[in-house]
């Protein structure tokens, strides 16, 4: 592996062990792996199917488990309304399935190793994957960088791992959540109760007590130029903003 | 190896010789950006081509758009496995750029530069014989800052992480110079026709 994490990567077949449904839309795949192999929080994984008359269909899903679940890794997917590999893993996939995939793959969105001072996450709906796999590895670090996560998603039944994050909360001192709830009233007073702008990002950050030192952003891009414009007008550098955007 | 239960939605009909091994068909246009989306004013826009660190020539907006400008219609292929046919294009071609420049070939290969410090590398062959252009407009109308505009790189043999957005300058290089992807996994090359995705691909 090099620096930035980029290492040879061929296909191999997983086997599916479990399946959880997370949210309405969204259910977690914890797949085992052939060939096990250790991700930076923030990697992706190519998953490809295969049709009997030779047809194959490939997307990147990122992984939602820290390297310290392997050898097994957990994909949260969400149904897409006219999805092609999505609708296979919620409607056909069971336990016992093979399936191919290869990884880890990509170097940029990667939580920062040496730490560092601080850390902004911002994603809306699945894009909380990524952001996911960082919170969980960063658990493992002794001290656990002082991280906040802002979280939009359109009810409180559709936060992924509401439960986990909850606890992370509770028993973390250097960890903020933050949600913004779209389309229906926010349960705790720390929360939005609406869509993403750039006054709630100036207020997550003062949350946070310092200025972070990277900021990571996932979610459609329509989401991700939001966030992004409310961290610049912030007075962040753009050089310390990283991200994702689905849909493509 | 099979997939247990899945068809798919088969093989793209009348398109399959257009697309890619691995690829499927998008009629959207998804958005992707590794940072911040860039606001450049054309008031602010220049365009450079560079030998090595000196700049040959420098054009600003108005005179850019002076040169002479190519339509053309393609498909393009992104390396997150979407694939959008026939997309309509208008902008200067590479070698119209050079010649306004005086140059010829002076190396063969060239880094493209973005203004939000985003590079990638083509060698100069891929980005001449009509192959690639600046682009100024997408069906018709001025690029979106979303789709790269002002001004982005076109180069639509090759995935589309090449065809830089925000463009400012064309860097000539005696080497072939990895550029952002390229230095993170993504393959020095990338022909879709060939899968060369990753860097060992």
């Amino acid at each position: 592996m090099t620096d930035n994490g980029t290492q040879i990567v061929s296909w191999q077949s997983c086997m599916v062990e479990a399946i959880v449904q997370q949210t309405p839309s969204i259910k977690s795949f914890f797949l085992r792996l052939s060939r096990p192999f250790a991700h930076i929080a923030g990697q992706h994984v190519d998953v490809r199917l295969t049709a009997p008359d030779g047809y194959s269909a490939m997307r990147s899903y990122s992984i939602a488990s820290s390297a310290a679940s392997s050898p097994i890794i957990e994909l949260a997917i969400e149904r897409l309304p006219d999805g092609e590999v999505s609708a296979y893993f919620h409607d056909i996939a069971i336990v016992g399935d093979e399936i191919e995939l290869r990884g880890p793959l990509g170097g940029h969105f990667l939580w920062p190793e040496p730490a560092v001072d601080a850390v902004l996450l911002i994603g809306a709906g699945s894009g909380l994957v990524p952001l996911m796999a960082m919170i969980r590895h960063r658990s493992t670090q002794d001290p656990a960088v002082p991280t906040a996560l802002l979280l939009s998603a359109r009810t409180a039944e559709d936060v992924l791992f509401s439960e986990e994050l909850h606890s992370v909360e509770i028993n973390d001192a250097a960890f903020v959540l933050a949600l913004a709830i779209t389309r229906e009233d926010p349960i705790r007073a720390s929360d939005f109760g609406r869509r993403i702008d750039s006054a709630m990002v100036k207020e997550v950050l003062a949350r946070l007590h310092r200025k972070p030192t990277q900021i990571f952003v996932c979610g459609s891009n329509d989401f991700v130029n939001i966030a992004t414009e409310g961290a610049l007008r912030a007075g962040l550098d753009p050089s310390i903003i990283k991200t994702e955007r689905y849909g493509g | 190896m099979v997939t247990r239960g899945f068809t798919g939605r088969g093989s793209s009909g009348d398109h399959s010789g257009r697309i890619p091994p691995g690829q499927h068909l998008v009629e959207n246009f998804p958005v992707l950006t590794a940072g911040p989306t860039p606001n450049v004013e054309l008031a602010d826009w220049k365009f450079t081509v560079k030998v090595g660190p000196k700049p040959a020539k420098v054009w600003n907006w108005s005179e850019f758009n002076a040169l002479p400008k190519t339509k053309v219609t393609k498909d393009i292929h992104c390396v997150t496995s979407w694939s959008k046919l026939d997309t309509i294009w208008e902008g200067v071609l590479v070698e119209d750029i050079l010649a306004d420049a005086g140059l010829d070939r002076p190396t063969d290969f060239v880094l493209a530069h973005s203004y939000d410090d985003y590079s990638t590398n083509v060698p100069l062959a891929d980005l001449l014989s009509g192959k690639a252009m600046v682009a100024l407009k997408f069906a018709g109308q001025p690029i979106t800052r979303d789709h790269g505009g002002p001004a982005r790189l076109l180069v639509p043999h090759l995935y589309f992480w090449k065809s830089a957005k925000w463009v400012k300058a064309l860097q000539f290089t005696t080497r072939d110079e990895a550029g952002f992807w390229e230095l993170r996994g993504y393959h020095i090359y990338g022909d879709p026709w060939r899968e060369q995705r990753y860097t060992d691909d």
